[in-house]
Order: C-alpha cells, then structure tokens, then sequence
C-alpha cells in the first residue's frame, strides 16, 4: 500500500460519510419529501448499510486510485505467494502472488454491476409476470404459472451452460441478462400471492370504480402494497446473484480470469483456504457486508414506503 | 314524477357460479328499478337479499368468474346500456358520472397514498387536470365535505383519519369529478349512530347542492325514512316492493316490508318485544318455489307456493306502489296463520 492509495482510501471513507450525513440532515429538515427520508433513516443500520453500499461502490468506481497494483499481476510467484496480511499487502497475496487487496477492489466492478443489474432484471421481470398473473388471473395465471414451474425446475446451471455455448464465452452484459432471466420465477411466485390477495381488497374496487384503467390499478394501487416483499427479495437477491456468479466462475463460465470477481476469487483459493486463508475470507467478507448492508437499506425503504408510524425495536 | 329518469334498471340478472358445481346462485333475479333525477332511491333489504350485487353490477364491478350478468338485463344511463358498453367508454362513466361509496371506510382508501393523492386521482384521470390543478380540486373537496383544515389533511394518510373522516374523503373522492349518480353502498353501516346522522346529512345536502340523484343502499330503514323520497324492497334477488318513502311507511304491502317495519324498534310504542321476521333468506342456489318469501310469510296460501305473483300495483291513491304479492289481488286474506 503506498501513501497515495491510503490517501485515496481515506477520501472514499469521508466521501461516504458524508453522502450519509447530507441525506440525514435532508430527512430531518421539514417538508416535502423529509417525511420519507426521516422514516428511511429511522434505524440507525440503515446508515451503516447505505454507507457501507456506498463506500464500496466508491471504490469499486475509483478502483484504479486505491488498488496498490495491478490486479491480474503476479508479482513473484515463488517468493511472494501466499503472504500474510502486512504493510505493502493489506490484505496478503493469493497462491499466484497476486495482491488481494487490489482483486477485491477491481472485482468489486464486476460483482456489484452483475449483482446490482442481474437482481434488478430478476426481480422486475418477476414483478411483472407475478403481477400480470396475479391480476388477471384465469388462463393468464394459469400459462405463466406453469412457466414458472418449469423455469423453477430446470436447473439453472444447465440453462446458463447452454447460453455460454451459444454466446462461446460470457460477455458481462450477456451474463447480467444470462442471470436476470434465470433469477425471476421466486421473486414472480411472491408477487402473485400478494396481488391474489391485494386485488380483493376493497380499495382496488374503489379504484376500478373510480374509472381507474388497469395498469394504473395494478402499478399505482396494487404494488406498492406490495412493495416490502418484493423489495426484500430484491436485497436478498443481490446476494444470491453474487453467489451465482461465484459459482459460474467456479465452473469457469463466468467471467473469465485473470479478470477477478470475489466468486471467482473464493474460486480460485479454495485450496488454499487452510494455509492462506485470507485469500477467501476477504471476497467472502466482501459479499456478505453487500448483503447484509443491502438488507439494512431495504429495511429502511421499507420504512419510508409504509406511512404507518412504527417505534424502532 | 315529473324529472327524467336517469338511470333504467330492467330485468337485472346477476348470476354467480358455485364453485365444485354445485349450482348457480342467482343473487340478483330480474330486478328493474328506475332512478330519476334529483332524488334519492332506498333500497333496502337484509343481508343476502341482493342489494350489493345489484349496485356494483350496475358499474360492472362484480367479480368475473364466477359472477356473471346474465345478457338480457339492461341498465340505461345517458341513452346507453352500460352492460353492452366497450371497456374504455364504461371507465369514462365510472367515477366521472356514475360514482360509488362503500360500506367500509377503514378499507376502502389504499393505505399506502395520502388522502389528497386519492381524491386527486379521478380528476385527473377524468378531467385531465394538473397535479397541481388536482391538488386545489381535492382541497375543495375536502372543504365541501367538512373536513377541518383541508390544506394540512390532504398530506394525511388514510390511518391518520378517523373512520367518519375516511367516509368523508371517500365521498369527496367519489363527488370530484360531479357524477349526475352517487350510488351509496351502506354508506354508514361501519359508523357509530352521531357519525351515521353526520353523514348521511353531509349526502343530502351536498345531493341538493350538486343535483346528482343518490341510489342509498341499506338495511336500516331508519335511514331510508330520513333520507330517501323512493324506496325499493329487495328480497331473495327479487324486488317485492316499490312505493314513495311515505306510502311504504304509511301502507306496507308486501308481509316483507310489513315484517322489517315491525323490526324497527320505536321509541313511542309501549315496551314489547321486538318482532323478527321468523327464519332467514334462503340460499341463493335454491330459492323456494312460488313466492320466494312464502316459507316465511305469516299470510302464504297454496297459490303463494304455487305460483310467484308478479309486481302489482296497490292502488290506494299511490301510484307507482307496487309489491309483489298475491295479497294484492286477495286482500281478505291478511290474517295471520299463527
């Protein structure tokens, strides 16, 4: 690590701190959309998340300010192996020599783009077709339904197999949709039993009889009833994309090395997890700090989205 | 009556499908009633009777499956037969000249939008107005119906509210855009009785105000004789009677209605107890055969069971009294059985 990169670390921290606070300061002030900011902000883990989120995402845009060295070099592969943690390795080096430190934060780029975009895709596709399903019922609940159940029970690496024989090598964007459209069907069974039971509700027939076309029923009136569920399954997702993407980079269809991500970096040192344990419990801490971070903020949004006024337990 | 009739109720047939085919229930059973303008139509009957369904089949709100209006039933508004009306042109009736209140306040408002966004909603999706346009709108609205400090309530959402303060907002949602009918499903059961008086005076005076013709729909009777000029008598999907408030009230015909006002319990009458009409509304999938109240009529004679009498006219000075009743034609037989 040299001074400019602990520099450039500092300036991240800070820079996250502070987006925190301003959006605080925001939530306190009164009027207009403060109602919602105070509630998002009513849990002090949802700071910690949304700081959290946003440091990481700092780093990962100015990977090349903080990561020490390159992330695909080997520095010396016979004497620079497996190092502990020290000053020049923050966070020691891998079994090709390669700086851990520097591979979390590039891989940092890739695993939050693919978590953030393929939970994204997963988790509106599923929306739509739960709520399409959900709504009208009958013979379109009855085809998308059964849709589910076959994407359900297909397993998931076979398809995303074929798609890499079809594409020959993951391209990111190509793997982003490749897990979008396989992530959906959970997300799609949630939203519908939400809608089942939201459509009844006496409000969705105040609102049909109030001349209200059924798009703006289902979009404006029914979902953001449901919206705690499914932005749970969102925060949720985001890991177990992430973890989808370890487990293609394990297989070697996910990106390719020596690009990292942390699934492949938890991949690729498996082995050595004994003897060089760093190596793996630094991509591995990484994913679960996004995921439980992630779970905070959902926390939070979910707060601000009910207008029910509930103390913090 | 010398005001147009606005809204042309014929031969209403408002079917449900049970489910494990066990039969159709024929919740609504050739039921015609006509609203003029202006005024304020009853219609009462207990629960079961049928009254729910008729009015959310007149906006087409009944849930398909399993209900289905049956082809043949007509509701003429404006010149036009809602039933036979494409999708979109029936959205432009709904909330906009044909508007509805309903029984449950405490559910009826999303939860999740403040009040003003609410009631903003039919004005904008029917008048095309602003959000800001929208905004001013629903604060009149909110003035219109007594709502103290409307500017601040309209940022409230629906649990910040009382209950006859939500009935409030869901009468300023359904009146915003001036429907020429308000159809009150049980606006006041969920109420207590001050809240109930309030607002069934809130209607009356804004009926007066904005010239729209109210269908009340209820099984309080006490409502119907402070607040509605016209009464329709609803029992097991049919219509049994149809008479002006006061010759309903002065004259029951139909044992049903003479029943239900002898359930009324009056505050000038020497202590008793309270009548009941003995039994209850038959299921819906098998009504009886003949008249469909004779298993519970204290007057019924074979032909009753025999035959279902047709809506007659009472005559006695009151035109437009109708009750469907083979008493009409046989009035010396009046005497109770037991």
């Amino acid at each position: 690590m040299t001074l400019g990169t602990w520099f450039a670390l500092g300036i991240a921290l800070v820079l996250a701190g502070e987006f925190v606070r301003a959006l605080r300061r925001r939530g306190l002030r009164q009027g207009g959309g403060g109602e919602r900011w105070r509630r998002f902000f009513r849990h002090r883990t949802t700071s910690w998340g949304l700081g959290i989120l946003t440091f990481l995402v700092i780093v990962a845009v100015a990977a090349p300010l903080i990561a020490p060295f390159d992330p695909n070099r080997q520095l010396d592969i016979v004497h620079l192996k497996n190092q502990p943690p020290s000053w020049t390795f923050l966070f020691g080096t891998d079994v090709l020599s390669r700086d851990v430190w520097s591979r979390a934060v590039y891989g940092a780029r890739v695993s939050l783009g693919i978590g953030a975009l393929g939970a994204l895709m997963a988790v509106s596709l599923g929306t739509l077709v739960g709520a399409i399903a959900g709504y009208y019922q009958r013979w379109i609940d009855a085809v998308l339904m059964r849709g589910v159940d076959v994407g359900l029970a297909l397993p998931r690496i076979f398809i995303l197999l074929m798609a890499v024989a079809l594409w020959d090598g993951l391209p990111f964007a190509a793997l982003v949709i490749a897990i979008g459209l396989t992530s959906w069907f959970g997300t799609s069974r949630l939203v519908r039993a939400e809608v089942l039971s939201l459509r009844q509700q006496d409000f969705v027939v105040a609102a049909r009889a109030l001349g209200v076309q059924t798009g703006r029923i289902i979009f404006r009136h029914v979902l953001p009833n449901a919206a705690a569920p499914i932005i749970v399954s969102a925060a949720l997702g985001v890991g177990n994309v992430l973890l989808l993407e370890a487990s293609l980079s394990f297989l070697g269809i996910g990106i390719k090395p020596p690009d990292p991500t942390w699934g492949n970096m938890i991949a690729d040192n498996a082995p050595s997890i004994y003897s060089a344990p760093w190596s793996t419990i630094v991509p591995g801490l990484a994913i679960a700090l996004v995921v439980m971070s992630l779970n905070a903020v959902a926390d939070g949004v979910q707060d601000a989205l009910d207008p029910h006024e509930r103390e913090p337990v | 009556m010398t005001n147009p009739v606005l809204l042309r109720v014929r031969d209403l047939k408002t079917y449900f499908v049970t489910e494990h085919g066990k039969g159709t229930a024929r919740a609504v059973d050739e039921v015609s009633f006509d609203l003029y303008a202006g005024e304020t139509l009853g219609i009462v009957g207990e629960s079961g009777c049928g009254k729910t369904v008729t009015s959310l089949s007149i906006l087409r709100l009944i849930p398909e499956p399993p209900g289905h209006i049956l082809p043949g039933s007509l509701i003429e508004f404006d010149g036009r037969n809602l039933l036979a009306l494409p999708l979109p042109e029936l959205r432009a009736v709904r909330g906009n000249q044909i508007a509805m209140i309903f029984q449950e306040p405490m559910t009826s408002l999303n939860p999740v939008f403040t009040v003003g966004d609410q009631i903003a909603e039919a004005a904008i999706i029917h008048q095309h107005l602003s959000r800001g346009a929208a905004r001013a709108r629903a604060i009149e609205m909110l003035r219109l119906v007594g709502i103290p400090d409307p500017e601040e309530r309209i940022d409230h959402y629906p649990h910040q509210l009382s209950g006859g303060m939500r009935q409030r907002v869901m009468i300023a949602m359904a009146l915003v855009c001036n429907p020429k009918v308000l159809i009150a499903d049980e606006p006041t059961t969920a109420l207590d009785v001050t809240i109930q008086a309030q607002i069934l005076e809130l209607l009356d005076k804004l009926r007066t105000e904005l010239g729209m013709a109210v269908l009340l729909i209820t099984h309080d009777l006490g409502v119907v004789a402070g607040h509605a000029d016209r009464v329709v008598v609803m029992y097991a999907g049919r219509v049994v009677e149809t008479a002006s408030t006061e010759a309903l009230f002065e004259r029951p015909t139909h044992p049903y209605t003479e029943g239900l006002l002898a359930a009324v319990p009056r505050i000038d009458a020497p202590r008793s107890r309270l009548h009941a009409i003995p039994g209850q509304v038959p299921a819906a999938t098998a009504w009886p055969t003949g008249c469909r109240f004779h298993p519970r009529c204290p007057y019924a004679w074979d032909k009753c069971v025999a035959q279902e009498p047709p809506l007659l006219e009472t005559g006695g000075g009151a035109p437009g009294h109708t009750a469907r009743c083979w008493l009409v034609t046989e009035p010396e037989r009046r005497v109770p059985r037991r």
